[in-house]
């Protein structure tokens, strides 16, 4: 998938995730995360985040995360409705990564 | 006439008698009564008259009560003016400390505090001891385990210095009055009255000065040595706000309905049953539905104790309950009741929970106590938050648990993402081998201790879960944490209510 704006997800809200994906043309995933449970679930949020632009097939990307206690799918969810709107698409595959 | 001659022929005069022989007296005092309070008191001008007063030197333990909640003064205006005079080395033995004491980080960096006993900590203060603050590990003690330490001696306080929202010229003091006006009160003073008691010496910091006799009293005249009169003792905001709340979160209203629903299948609300409700809107929430139960029920309950809310009282006026005895008083309408309503006793610390002596504590049918954490062993944690740092009181849940003869221990089964049923609790405040029955808003657990509670749940279509099956569905919803990361240095000493040492708490590493 082809990143052509930044675009972002979510809100501040607690078990909430704010997701902003900026387009990059290399030097794969930089991801900068912020959570309000870092120390139990930093690692998990992170490895949610990776897979799900794997899935969605986003290489080069910054994205920016501050999370407020999501679940997994929470963190899912707003992963790929910001790369999606980063992309553009309309078209919302909704089986995606599952 | 008698003399010491004729004395030692009386026999066995020195085993019954020790004083030796009258001698005359003091001069008696002429003056009027309100003269001589006027003049002959306990007053003195200044608290720093006051601390010279008491011979308080450097290392010694000075004590303060917690009553004044968030909107507390005296603490931070003693510790000042201590640093002030140049006091070092002290131990300050508080019976709790808020987010409002975070200026004695300041008084602990340059050594005017260097120990600190307490039940819990916030904010700032707790933040900073979690990271290392203090060379000596804060001891953490239950309200009935203080109590119990001070008259053993194993706490052994100097000099006390107690804030009063009344007090006469000779320490007659209270956490409000009956005298007409005055804008502060606290209510209860019931864990002051234990320092009152116990330490050799006792300073009241009181706003309001009232007429001799300033009855009821709190504290009772001969355990005060001085008093001092300050304008600002405590922020009434603070202190308490008009009722407590009933909570309006679902999550929490569902716990509250279940816990009521667990005790009277359990079998302990019946006619002249006794209780207690905890801090926190779940276990609060309880006493609305244990109301509605009595109503339909029409019983009563003999007694209500501990910390005392607006609710409890309220159903104490509507005869549900005949009697309340208040340790603490939680809000206005809770102060307002002990000040008018003649079976709403204030009673002390030891009274209240001491495992030294037969305490209130251990005439409780049930108490409903809240949790950060309870683990799979039915230990409960209330003092260090998800991330391991200090936020919370012990309070009297170790207490009320050991002696109530069913405990509730009440929690959402998450907190966001953070589960509250997990395999090992941060530190263990309260052991599993007292606690009955956990409630949550996924579930119900009980204690394997009580398989004749767990059958009358089941009996009464209470699905009883085991505590490991509660564990999965919170893992199910939020997954596993990983483990809070701590550093080998102690921070914090946990004592069970016997004093003995229960748990430690670590530094955090932040690395």
């Amino acid at each position: 998938m082809e990143l052509k704006q930044t675009a972002m997800a979510g809100t501040m809200e607690s078990s909430d995730i704010m997701v902003t994906i900026e387009p990059k043309s290399e030097g794969g995933i930089e991801l900068e995360l912020t959570s309000s449970v870092m120390q139990q679930f930093g690692r998990r949020i992170e490895e949610v985040i990776r897979e799900t632009l794997q899935g969605l097939g986003v290489e080069n990307a910054a994205v920016n995360a501050v999370d407020k206690g999501a679940l997994d799918c929470t963190v899912r969810a707003r992963v790929s409705a910001a790369a999606l709107r980063a992309a553009g698409q309309e078209e919302y595959p909704w089986e995606v990564g599952q | 006439m008698m003399d010491e001659k004729y004395l030692q022929s009386i026999p066995h005069i020195d085993e019954i008698a020790h004083r030796g022989v009258f001698s005359g007296v003091p001069e008696k005092i002429t003056d009027t009564f309100q003269n001589r309070s006027r003049e002959k008191n306990k007053l003195l001008p200044s608290l720093e008259d006051a601390i010279q007063a008491t011979g308080l030197r450097d290392g010694m333990t000075i004590s303060f009560h917690h009553h004044f909640r968030g909107g507390d003064h005296v603490i931070n205006k003693v510790v000042d003016a201590l640093a002030r005079m140049g006091f070092k080395n002290l131990t300050l033995a508080a019976s709790s400390l808020a987010a409002v004491h975070a200026p004695l980080v300041e008084h602990i960096k340059n050594g005017v505090i260097t120990h600190i006993e307490t039940s819990g900590l916030r904010g700032e203060l707790a933040e900073q001891v979690s990271r290392g603050l203090m060379d000596c590990p804060v001891v953490f003690r239950s309200h009935g385990g203080r109590a119990a330490a001070i008259r053993s001696g194993e706490l052994h306080i100097d000099v006390a210095f107690l804030g009063a929202p009344s007090c006469d010229p000779y320490g007659n003091a209270n956490g409000y009055s009956r005298e007409e006006g005055g804008t502060l009160a606290c209510g209860s003073m019931g864990y002051a009255r234990t320092d009152a008691k116990y330490a050799d010496q006792v300073v009241i910091l009181t706003n309001r000065l009232v007429q001799y006799p300033n009855a009821p009293w709190a504290i009772p005249e001969y355990d005060v040595d001085y008093i001092v009169v300050e304008e600002d003792i405590g922020d009434p905001k603070g202190i308490m706000s008009g009722a407590t709340r009933y909570t309006k979160n679902p999550k929490e209203l569902l716990i509250a309905q279940t816990a009521a629903n667990v005790i009277d299948a359990a079998g302990y609300l019946y006619d002249g049953f006794s209780m207690q409700m905890g801090s926190g809107g779940a276990s609060l929430a309880t006493a609305r539905f244990i109301r509605q139960m009595m109503l339909d029920k029409s019983i009563r309950c003999r007694f209500a104790l501990g910390g005392i809310t607006g609710q409890i009282t309220a159903m104490h006026e509507e005869g549900l309950i005949d009697r309340v005895l208040d340790v603490q008083s939680f809000d206005l309408d809770a102060a307002h009741s002990l000040k008018h309503n003649r079976f709403h006793h204030q009673i002390g610390a030891t009274y209240y929970a001491s495992f030294l002596s037969a305490a209130a504590v251990d005439q409780l049918d049930f108490v409903v106590l809240s949790a950060l954490e309870i683990d799979t062993d039915f230990n409960v944690n209330v003092l260090t938050g998800s991330d391991g740092v200090i936020r919370g009181a012990i309070g009297g849940h170790p207490d009320t648990a050991a002696g109530a003869s069913l405990s509730v221990v009440v929690a959402p089964l998450t907190r966001g993402r953070i589960p509250c049923v997990i395999d090992k609790v941060n530190t263990v405040v309260t052991p599993g081998e007292v606690v009955d029955v956990v409630v949550t808003d996924q579930g119900v657990a009980v204690n394997p201790r009580r398989p004749e509670v767990a059958e009358r749940l089941r009996k009464a279509g209470i699905h009883v879960y085991t505590i490991e099956q509660l564990k999965e569905k919170a893992e199910a919803l939020v997954g596993v944490p990983d483990p809070i990361r701590y550093l080998d240095r102690v921070v914090g000493v946990v004592m069970y209510r016997n004093n003995t040492i229960i748990d430690v708490i670590h530094q955090i590493d932040e690395s």
